[in-house]
């Protein structure tokens, strides 16, 4: 066989197809998706000579076993853990070549949550709206990978790797978001400001792809009912009826009731994606 | 109107009313249209008007405090019909709210106006007004945990077309095979900001 496909022999437990999302149709309801620590999987398409757009595999926790039908180039990186080819141990966070029918063995990450597979050539199932992405909110795009999927793969792309090993950062032991306030900080006590910039939460074993949720003391509210639904943005701290913030991530919903007391900084968001639960987490406000 | 800050490159605009929030959505939109707005995303909701993506939110914070809304401007292009048939579930209970028939309340809601306010909850689900206030409604206090696809409900002052089959708290009035969302077709969505809609009642 010589096809370019991917067989999926081991799933885990949850590999979705990711790329740069679908921005840009938020206002038809439909969410951004898109991989959730952008900056990996933008160095793992590197690795492999591919563009920025091309679709890729993140994982979460325990990886994932892939077959190729041809040979392929990969890279593996994100979230450290071990890289096998038919059970001989292969680089982490480099190009690595895989005979076709031989097997990619992605393990159980070591530290962080989310390891990112790039295939030279991009996944390539068909694009909902100009993506590849799940997107678990809404269910636009391919299903989370089950054992025995085959994913087709585009032809490799001339793009020269320029780097054969790129620096990433560990997943952090304690997440540090900084903040801007708003835009319904109004709707909060004073309390409750100094509350959720003081002191340390926790990262929730409900978090997911649509959201990292916290566990710690509880925001108590100036304003009760609920908001008129508003349009909500990537980052947006949103506070609940049960007063414990969550930071929305990639298939956040687009539109919301609950006031947002808070605005995470972009830069900050992908170490989100790395931080399994019970990471410490602090919110750190930064007036621009 | 006042626009709040959202993070380094978001404004959320907040208007009074539903209309005030229509009538600002288009004119963010001719501005869009006309090359005076550069923005990703423009996301109208109940009375507010979310940008996100913007270079100089400050900036425009600054030119929208000094702007005056004009009045919503006549819908750009016909209304989309959908055929429906009033047989939903809750076609007696809403109707004994209105203090009508359920004939009645078919006849009021195909008789109405309908403009799309905004989309959310899911892809393709558009929040309709044109009923008159008075026919507002609660939510059902237990909602269901599924609401077949092309459901026509009733919540508040707005009116909504399941896209899809999900879970649902609204007062579900009636059945369409309209698509609300086909992402294989183009536009995928049938509704969008601002489309002007009616029902035409059908047999069921």
């Amino acid at each position: 066989m010589t096809d370019r496909a991917l067989v999926v022999v081991r799933a885990g437990a949850l590999t979705t197809v990711q790329d740069l999302g679908r921005p840009g149709h938020a206002h038809l309801g439909v969410p951004r998706s898109g991989a959730l620590d952008a900056p990996a999987a933008a160095l793992m398409n590197r690795l492999v000579g591919n563009p920025a757009e091309a679709a890729l595999l993140e994982t979460t926790l325990n990886g994932c076993d892939l077959r190729p039908r041809s040979a392929v180039t990969v890279a593996v990186g994100g979230a450290p853990c071990p890289v096998s080819v038919d059970g001989r141990p292969a680089p982490w966070g480099a190009p690595v070549h895989v005979p076709a029918g031989a097997l990619l063995s992605v393990g159980t990450a070591v530290s962080g949550v989310r390891a990112y597979v790039a295939v030279a050539g991009g996944v390539t199932v068909e694009p909902v709206l100009g993506s590849r992405s799940t997107d678990l909110l809404s269910g636009l795009g391919p299903p989370p990978l089950t054992d025995g999927t085959v994913l087709p793969l585009g032809k490799p792309y001339d793009l020269p790797a320029r780097v054969d090993v790129v620096p990433q950062p560990s997943p952090p032991a304690q997440l540090v978001l900084r903040v801007t306030p708003g835009p319904r900080d109004d709707w909060f006590t004073a309390a409750a400001w100094h509350t959720f910039t003081t002191h340390t939460y926790r990262v929730s074993s409900a978090s997911n792809r649509i959201g990292l949720r916290t566990e710690g003391p509880a925001l108590e509210r100036a304003i009760g009912g609920e908001l008129p639904s508003e349009g909500m943005v990537l980052g947006a701290v949103q506070v609940p009826p049960d007063g414990h913030p969550v930071v929305f991530l990639a298939d956040h919903p687009t539109t919301g009731g609950y006031p947002v007391i808070a605005v995470v900084h972009p830069e900050d968001l992908p170490t989100t994606a790395q931080s399994p639960p019970g990471t410490p987490v602090r919110f750190i406000p930064s007036r621009t | 109107m006042r626009a709040l800050p959202v993070g380094d490159r978001a404004l959320l605009v907040e208007v009074s009313t539903d209309e005030e929030a229509q009538a600002l959505h288009a004119d963010l939109l001719r501005r869009r249209a006309e090359g005076s707005l550069s923005v990703r995303e423009i996301v109208p909701a109940a009375r507010t008007v979310l940008l996100d993506g913007l270079d100089d939110p400050s900036r425009l914070a600054a030119q929208l405090s000094l702007a005056r809304l004009p009045p919503v401007p006549p819908p750009e292009k016909d209304a989309v019909e959908i055929a429906v048939r009033y047989d939903g579930p809750d076609l007696a209970d809403v109707a004994e709210l209105w203090g009508v028939s359920p004939e009645e309340v078919a006849r009021i809601h195909a008789a109405a106006d309908f403009r799309v306010a905004f989309c959310g909850f899911a892809p393709g689900f558009g929040y309709l007004t044109g009923l008159p206030a008075r026919y507002g409604v609660p939510r059902r206090a237990t909602p269901r945990t599924t609401v077949p696809a092309g459901s026509v409900g009733l919540a508040g002052p707005y009116t909504g077309v399941y896209p899809r089959s999900s879970p649902g708290g609204w007062q579900l009035i009636g059945t369409t095979d309209a698509v609300l969302w086909d992402h294989a077709r183009v536009p995928a969505a049938l509704l969008s900001p601002g489309t002007p809609v009616r029902f035409v009642p059908v047999d069921s």
